[in-house]
């Protein structure tokens, strides 16, 4: 193992007093859509509507992070395979940054959502921005509660 | 005989066989987050009180923060 550093980053348990604050893995959401580079758009996007998305993640076969296609992306000309349309290389984030450092960050570069992904590049969830600012908000208010009862 | 791990599994596998794992990071960042079970023994104690602290009869898995 590659250090602590490696462990918090494949998203495993810890103990001690961050264990329980909520980070970018335990946010992100797990069902989001994914689909292969060659497949043609059309099907990518009605597969990805019918389940409610505007995101899709381009996996390989080991669910490793190719590329994102938002939602003018999905838009694109339905016969095009999917490699045609998608941001490759989209930045992603591991799992064990904290909600808030997510949240700043995504509001700061407009980012409506994030690929988490695993130190080896294999896919773990979607945050999207509006889950990251609730939550941090959330945790902010939780943090002030829990500060004014120390008082 | 020590040796380098690479690899998650096997230290998760050992971890599952009873292998002690000792954190050698300061104290504020063990108490913010380690590995389940960890001892900490920070590294500049290390020689003076792993003998007291941990049984030598089990695997001991020792790690930092990476492998730089």
């Amino acid at each position: 193992m590659d250090g602590k550093l490696d462990w918090l980053a494949a998203g495993l348990p810890t103990e001690g007093t961050n264990a329980a604050r909520p980070r970018a893995g335990d946010v992100a959401r797990k069902d989001v859509p994914t689909c292969r580079a060659n497949e043609p758009i059309g099907e990518v996007r009605q597969r990805v509507r019918a389940a409610g998305w505007d995101a899709c993640v381009v996996v390989n076969d080991e669910r490793v992070v190719l590329g994102l296609l938002r939602g003018a992306e999905l838009d694109t000309e339905q016969d095009e395979p999917v490699e045609r349309a998608m941001r490759p290389g989209p930045s992603t984030f591991r799992p064990h940054v904290p909600i808030e450092e997510m949240a700043q960050f995504m509001v700061a570069h407009d980012l409506p959502t994030s690929p988490i992904t695993s130190s080896d590049g294999r896919l773990i969830g979607v945050l999207r921005r509006e889950d990251a600012v609730r939550v941090a908000h959330e945790q902010h208010e939780h943090d002030e509660t829990s500060e004014e009862a120390k008082r | 005989m020590p040796q380098e791990l690479h690899d998650r599994q096997k230290v998760q596998e050992l971890m599952d066989r009873g292998a002690q794992v000792v954190e050698v990071l300061p104290l504020e960042e063990f108490e913010e987050d380690h590995l389940p079970g960890a001892i900490h023994l920070p590294l500049r104690k290390i020689e003076t009180e792993a003998r007291r602290r941990l049984d030598p009869s089990k695997p001991t898995v020792v790690y930092c923060w990476d492998s730089a």
